[in-house]
């Protein structure tokens, strides 16, 4: 069974945001991590291979950094890891779909995982792009997974309860919350990845010369702070009629 | 000279920390209310190889270096002083002397399964009257036929009462003082070692600290560490390394103190703005910011200086005597920092303050610490 995931670097979870003056996200100082919807889908490819056997390969599609993320998916106990620089700063889900795809139609797999959407631009495009690209089924969300018989079924959430799919193999299966706890990568992990295989390309050396966005973020706002409570005055019957005045005429909420 | 910690350093360092925040963090206060230490935590750390970081993996260690093992206490220690010491006691106390000083059998038999962290070790040391003056333990070693006769008492053992395997210093002839010691290998439910009282103590109060009672308790003589007289240096030269692990420690609870009082520090307001735009908060922190970093830079040397098979003796005192008093100093300003509310236990400053405090007085004081330093300079 070969398991490819592909994974993406993202800010920290607990990172604060803040613009630089030309007003771009600003990325000095932030700690990285793995995507944690990727995660999920390292250590889902993990736990197939241990009931299967196969390799697992984990694919990024960023700058030199993005190798941190992808060494630590190889401590956590993947196999072979694969780095593609886009050669440009503006990548959006088309682009990085296109890189992906071009990346693993040189791979082999069975199974094709990633998260469902990415914690920072969070658009859940770019696994079904891939998915498309390489004209093979996709099953976003996913909470559940057994791989049987060139088969896989996949239990997925939906409004008011959960579907059982079968997809035939190869597919791509996206993870969200709830489909596996990740396991924290162990020493031995640790003193492992640095001996496994860690393939650096470029897009353009994939033959993908003049790649270039199609969508392009033209600005972006930070939410406006949190304004301080207030607080009503008087006794509790005027109170409560104040409060339901501000509930409709001004927070405008009933 | 490189100021540069290796990938897989980095990496461990990020792992240890997530863990760190994410499963012992959240329980170590209650930890700390109950004096009781949450076991399912050791069985997680030795799941990842945190109970066996510098040892080989014939051992089942993880075989990293000294400097990946200070910094896993480090980050331990960030956020839980009792688990820092849960392992530091483990690891540099028990495994480290089996390691160093034991036989091909006894690795395989002992460290193994205590490097794997199926079991758990402890040291036994001190007595009533053998405290920093480690060379007139009492407890007897009597041969009889293949086997020891121990008598005696232990007391403050870290990790005493759950630990499976202890090395325990004893004296087989009294009448040589420190040159009649020598180190033993016991098992826990030998007939004859039983535990006695638990103390209960200001600070790392999750960390099992117990006596240990020997009557007519009788071990196999292969279990003996090194020989005859070798027990005092044995307990020196743990000691030796146990100092990076307290160092670390002490290193680790001064980072966390140091890390809550900077945040609450920007986000605390007072006549209307935040308390650290005052330049009397900024120079206390950059202070302890200051002592932090030196204290790093003293213990990663020591390790690296252990690490390369160099002298590492009085590197491991100046830096396990400088990050104590850190650990200290940074604490105290740290709850300084939080005003009252430092003073409660709705924050893990005080936590973090009373578990600073052993730090200075255990695996050696900071006054033995001075006396260490002087020796080696004098010698």
């Amino acid at each position: 069974m070969n398991i490819v995931v592909c994974l993406k670097q993202t800010f920290d979870t607990e990172a604060k945001i803040k613009l630089t003056d030309e007003g771009r996200i600003d990325s000095k100082g932030v700690s990285l991590i793995i995507n944690p919807y990727d995660e999920f889908a390292v250590e889902e490819a993990l736990k197939i291979k241990e009931q299967e056997g196969g390799e697992v390969t984990v694919v990024s599609v960023g700058g030199q950094k993005a190798q941190d993320a992808l060494r630590q998916a190889l401590a956590m106990g993947a196999d072979k890891a694969m780095l593609v620089d886009p050669g440009t700063d503006e990548v959006d889900e088309y682009a990085a779909a296109t890189v992906l795809a071009k990346a693993l139609s040189g791979l082999e797999y069975d199974i094709i995982l990633g998260g469902w959407r990415a914690i920072d631009d969070g658009s859940a495009q770019v696994a079904g792009r891939v998915a498309e690209l390489l004209g093979i089924p996709v099953v976003n969300t996913i909470t559940k997974l057994e791989v049987a018989d060139g088969k896989a079924t996949a239990t997925r959430e939906i409004e008011g309860g959960s579907e059982v799919l079968e997809v035939s193999l190869p597919a791509v299966l996206t993870a969200q919350k709830g489909l596996n706890e990740p396991r924290y990568p162990s020493m031995k992990g640790i003193m492992k990845a640095k001996k496994k295989p860690m393939d650096k390309t470029t897009a353009t050396e994939l033959g993908l010369d003049s790649l270039s966005a199609k969508v392009q973020a033209l600005s972006f706002s930070l939410p406006k702070p949190r304004e301080a409570g207030k607080v009503i005055d008087g006794e509790a019957p005027d109170a409560a009629k104040e409060l339901a005045r501000l509930l409709h005429e001004e927070a405008k909420i009933v | 000279m490189e100021f540069k910690l290796s990938e897989e350093q980095e990496l461990l360092r990020k792992t240890v920390r997530d863990f760190a925040e994410e499963e012992v963090a959240p329980k170590a206060a209650q930890m700390d209310e109950e004096e009781e230490f949450d076991w399912g935590l050791w069985d997680k750390m030795a799941e990842m190889g945190l109970t066996g970081v510098p040892f080989p993996e014939e051992y089942g260690g993880s075989d990293m270096d000294n400097l990946s093992y200070a910094i896993a206490v480090e980050e331990l220690s960030r956020v839980c002083g009792s688990t820092g010491v849960t392992i530091s006691a483990h690891t540099s106390l028990c495994c480290w002397p089996i390691y160093a000083f034991g036989t091909e059998e006894q690795k395989k038999k002992y460290l193994e399964p205590l490097a794997n962290g199926d079991k758990v070790g402890a040291l036994g040391l001190t007595e009533p009257s053998a405290g920093s003056d480690a060379g007139s333990v009492k407890l007897s070693a009597k041969l009889d036929g293949d086997e020891y006769i121990l008598n005696g008492t232990k007391i403050f053992i870290t990790n005493g009462g759950r630990a499976d395997t202890y090395v325990v210093i004893a004296s087989v002839d009294r009448s040589k003082g420190h040159k009649g010691t020598a180190a033993f290998i016991v098992e826990k439910d030998t007939p004859g070692f039983t535990f006695g009282k638990k103390e209960h103590k200001l600070g790392i109060r999750a960390s099992y600290t117990y006596e240990l009672v020997f009557e007519d308790c009788r071990i196999p003589k292969e279990n003996k560490l090194g020989q005859d007289g070798d027990g005092f240096k044995i307990a020196l030269k743990t000691l030796d390394g146990g100092r990076i692990g307290i160092g670390s420690q002490a290193l680790g609870i001064a980072q966390g103190a140091f890390d809550q009082a900077l945040e609450y520090a920007k986000n605390r307001e007072q006549f209307g703005k935040p308390i650290s735009s005052f330049q009397g908060l900024q120079w206390m922190l950059a202070d302890m910011h200051t002592q932090i970093e030196a204290a790093r830079l003293m213990i990663y040397r020591a390790a690296y200086l252990k690490d390369n098979d160099m002298p590492y003796g009085k590197e491991a005192a100046m830096g396990k005597l400088f990050a104590s008093e850190t650990a200290m100093s940074v604490t105290t300003k740290a709850v300084q920092i939080f005003g009252g509310y430092g003073y409660t236990r709705e924050y893990p400053v005080e936590r973090m303050m009373r578990d600073a405090k052993i730090t200075e007085i255990y695996e050696g004081t900071s006054e033995v610490m001075r006396v260490v330093i002087g020796a080696h300079l004098l010698k």
